[in-house]
């Protein structure tokens, strides 16, 4: 990966947007218009603010985000296919404070990770899960995942899901909130501006809640795959407000009084 | 019917619609997802049953219900997924089931890559999980063969009611070749007498791996073994060429196989007296004929694209009789002809050189 | 008789169907015939290849370190197989896609601004059909209306429009080879 060089202001101006610290000054290997890269930022802008960035330990998936330890300036590991929360859990309690991140896709947390993501919400371990849900398996080339909408078609379910075949989409944050050890669940979406705000703060209150302990935490991300879903970027922005959206309704699941006082 | 341009992926998922295939449970995984792709619609417009399951884990042990079911079932994967079958294939191992497993081989270990490799080698042949068990394990090295022994596994599977793997690579999985594919074979007919169709007026049928007192689980094992040796008996598969009157015997299966033929070749070329032996069933080895073979050959070179697993074989067949040399690549490099060549240039100097001495 | 084809450029350049192509018509001809791709992720918005062997004997490795023939469409696969070409071998270069020139005298080089006759034939897609025109005119193993027949078997369903425009893209390709090779 070629660096890229960072930016110097002309004299007499000043800098007010900057790489993050935390994202290490690489090309990523995502594709053009794909929302892991916002994503990325985010979490990176998140841990800045906090100021945890040497402390923080981020657990990749299996998924297009396989490499995600090698855009962030932070210590990282890389998990078998769904593991990543039994993985963070090993590392939380080895040294709990340290601040542990699982960034997982549909694929890798709703479907062969969905005993790991119980668990770990059930124990109340005191990790974050970024979730990438983009209903669909990108890294593979578009087969249908568990979040994948009724219709949609995909490499595996050519004719579009069908719900006799497949049975019907998952709803992870709802399905997380009703578990006892979970302090925050939310549902954020990536597909514009306002809403990359308000995930961005998801986010900084999802790792804060780790920090003091309060219990397991997770934002849900909208995110768009134009490559597997065969749409230009900016339409796939738009194929999430109007397809994703309403299926997946963005708001708070869970936040216990706990967090609400941070 | 007439040669078509097949890819291996579908191809082996074409045979097995046409060997009847009944059911198919999978999880994508590259470089073989094609298949599981294959299926989903192939399957469905043919009315049968296709799941993509929600892990390798839960494939398996939906594959051991409809075998339990009496159904002609099938599940295909990667090495990594294949790991994570383990359990499920020992229990399936446990309950003499009759299945068809596809590993269409990456590099490992770990998540690895997702390029040709044959490190799975001791992972397909040496047991399935935990427990003494073989699985038949069948190496295709064209698509042709891809799609004959996925024929012959259904028909292996069903004859010894055992597990059968087709273990092939990703250039096998993902290359295309003309092939031709067998004429549709009708969907089985009646469930076998142990499957588990409710028990109507008949004894209940029950299919569990569970033998708490320890004699029966070693008579269980007795069964088991008895029926290992009478495939070792009947079933040893293998393809040979050039093998009359060589100095040099050089063994390898699948891609690192037909490879070797090239350079095979080549050496013969150059007057070297060399000659090549395939393995087309990697359990049960054929250690008859390499036993043979090492009689009158003056030494063996195996080839494999990983870091010499079957080399345990091909020594324990040749018995020490002649020296046996390795020559592998791992982590998903497939060998180059001119790299083989140039093993068997140095193997063949060496064994020459031995023998005028 | 052992010939192999290496076709290397961007993905969406149609390197993956034109040897596929040529694999058919080989395989219609009666030879031998295999076709391998690059495959998975790392070929996502980069360089895509696939090596294509016709003979008329079993074959053996469908790889090839040194393939006798290659067409390559951008610059990346230019560097990295120019000085790979078997001796006596045959580089087909889409000219308007890269700058460079071999300097290799022991190949022949066929320098054919393939991107920019097929936009004079009306659509960008058609490059890959005249590349492989143009290697009909030099490598005589597969005759043009064998690959033709080919093209017309195994066009997609959806682009059998298109099926006049790519007959036209292999004879101007060639058209313009037997020029080039005249000079
Ligand atoms: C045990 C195992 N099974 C399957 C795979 C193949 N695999 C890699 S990524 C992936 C799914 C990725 O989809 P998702 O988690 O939705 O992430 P995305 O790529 O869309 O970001 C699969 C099935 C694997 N690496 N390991
Ligand atoms: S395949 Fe989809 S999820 Fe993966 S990098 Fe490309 S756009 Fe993003």
């Amino acid at each position: 990966m070629e660096s890229t060089t960072s930016i110097i202001p002309p004299e007499g101006m000043q800098l007010v947007y900057e790489r993050p610290k935390a994202l290490v000054d690489v090309h990523t290997h995502y594709c053009p218009g794909c929302t892991h890269g916002v994503a990325h930022r985010l979490l990176a802008e998140a841990i800045d603010e906090l100021g945890v960035r040497e402390k923080t330990i981020l657990v990749a998936p299996v998924g297009c985000s396989v490499f995600a330890y090698a855009y962030f300036n932070t210590d990282g590991c890389e998990a078998a296919h769904g593991r990543a929360p039994a993985m963070a859990t090993g590392i939380k309690r080895i040294d709990p404070s340290r601040v542990v991140v699982t960034y997982q896709g549909d694929g890798d947390l709703a479907a062969i990770g969905t005993a790991e993501i119980i668990h770990a919400a059930a124990r109340g371990e005191c990790i974050t899960t970024l979730f990438i849900n983009n209903a669909i398996y990108g890294m593979t080339g578009g087969q249908m995942a568990p979040t994948t909408l009724l219709g949609q078609k995909t490499k595996s379910s050519p004719m579009g899901r069908d719900a006799k075949i497949a049975g019907l989409p998952i709803r992870m944050s709802e399905v997380l909130a009703t578990l006892p050890g979970s302090a925050y669940i939310v549902r954020r979406s990536l597909h514009d501006v306002n809403n990359i705000r308000k995930a961005k703060k998801a986010i900084v209150t999802a790792l804060k809640a780790q920090i003091n302990g309060l219990g397991f935490s997770m934002v849900e991300l909208l995110s768009s795959c134009p490559t597997n879903w065969g749409i230009p970027a900016d339409k796939a922005l738009e194929w999430v407000e109007e397809n994703m959206v309403p299926y997946y309704p963005l708001g708070d699941y869970k936040v216990i009084e706990a967090v609400k006082s941070l | 019917m007439a040669k078509e341009m097949l890819k291996g992926n579908n191809a082996i998922a074409e045979a097995a619609v046409r060997a009847g295939l009944e059911a198919y449970f999978g999880y994508p995984i590259t470089p073989q997802t094609e298949l599981l792709e294959y299926l989903s619609k192939r399957l469905v417009e043919l009315n049968r049953v296709f799941l993509q399951a929600e892990s390798e884990v839960a494939a398996i042990n939906m594959v051991y219900g409809a075998a339990c079911a009496g159904a002609r079932v099938m599940t295909s994967s990667s090495s990594p997924g294949i790991s994570l079958m383990q359990e499920g294939l020992s229990y399936i191992a446990g309950s003499e089931l009759p299945v068809v497993i596809v590993d269409i081989m990456r590099g490992g270990p770990g998540l690895g890559n997702i390029l040709p490799s044959q490190g799975d080698y001791f992972q397909v042949t040496r047991s399935a999980g935990h427990g003494d068990f073989h699985p038949i394990v069948l190496a295709p090295s064209s698509v042709q063969e891809a799609i004959d022994f996925t024929i012959l596994a259904f028909e292996l599977a069903e004859k010894y009611r055992h597990m059968v793997l087709l273990a092939a690579d990703g250039q096998i999985g993902q290359m295309m070749e003309p092939a031709e594919l067998p004429p549709m074979r009708p969907l089985m007919e009646k469930r076998p007498d142990w499957a588990l169709t409710g028990a109507g007026d008949r004894p209940p049928n029950i299919i569990s791996s569970i033998f708490l007192v320890a004699e029966e689980m070693e008579n269980y094992n007795k069964m088991i073994q008895n029926k290992l040796k009478v495939i070792r008996a009947n079933e040893q598969r293998w393809d040979e060429i050039y093998t009359e009157d060589i100095d040099l015997l050089v063994v390898g299966y699948g891609t690192a196989g037909r490879i070797a033929l090239t350079a095979v070749e080549e050496a013969r070329e150059e007057g070297m007296k060399v000659g090549l032996l395939r393995p087309q069933t990697l359990y049960p080895f054929p250690d008859d004929r390499i036993s043979e073979l090492a009689d009158y050959v003056d030494s063996v070179l195996v080839v494999e694209m990983n870091a010499g697993q079957m080399l345990d074989d091909v020594r324990l067949a040749v018995g020490g009789q002649v020296p046996v040399s390795f020559f592998g690549r791992m982590g998903g490099v497939v060998p180059m002809p001119d790299e083989i060549y140039n093993a068997i240039k140095e193997a063949y100097t060496k064994t020459t050189a031995h023998k005028a001495a | 008789m052992i010939e192999s084809f290496l076709f290397s450029g961007f993905g969406g350049q149609g390197v993956m169907f034109a040897g596929q192509l040529l694999a058919y018509a080989g395989m219609d001809t009666g030879l031998e015939t295999t076709w391998i791709p690059s495959y998975g992720p790392e070929m996502r918005g980069g360089t895509a290849h696939c090596f294509v062997v016709l003979s008329d004997k079993p074959i053996g490795s469908p790889l090839v370190r040194n393939p006798k023939t290659a067409l390559v469409f951008n610059n990346p696969s230019f560097e990295k197989y120019d000085p790979l070409i078997k001796t006596g071998g045959l580089l087909i270069v889409n000219s308007s896609m890269i700058v460079q020139s071999s300097n290799r005298t022991d190949i022949t080089t066929l320098n054919i601004p393939a991107t920019s006759l097929a936009d004079e034939l009306g659509s960008l897609r058609v490059a890959n059909l005249i590349m492989l025109g143009a290697m009909l005119a030099a490598n005589h193993i597969i005759r043009p209306e064998d690959l033709k027949q080919a093209l017309a078997d195994h066009i997609p369903a959806h682009h059998t429009d298109m099926l006049g425009m790519n007959y036209a893209a292999v004879d101007l390709g060639m058209e313009h080879a037997v020029q080039v090779l005249a000079r």
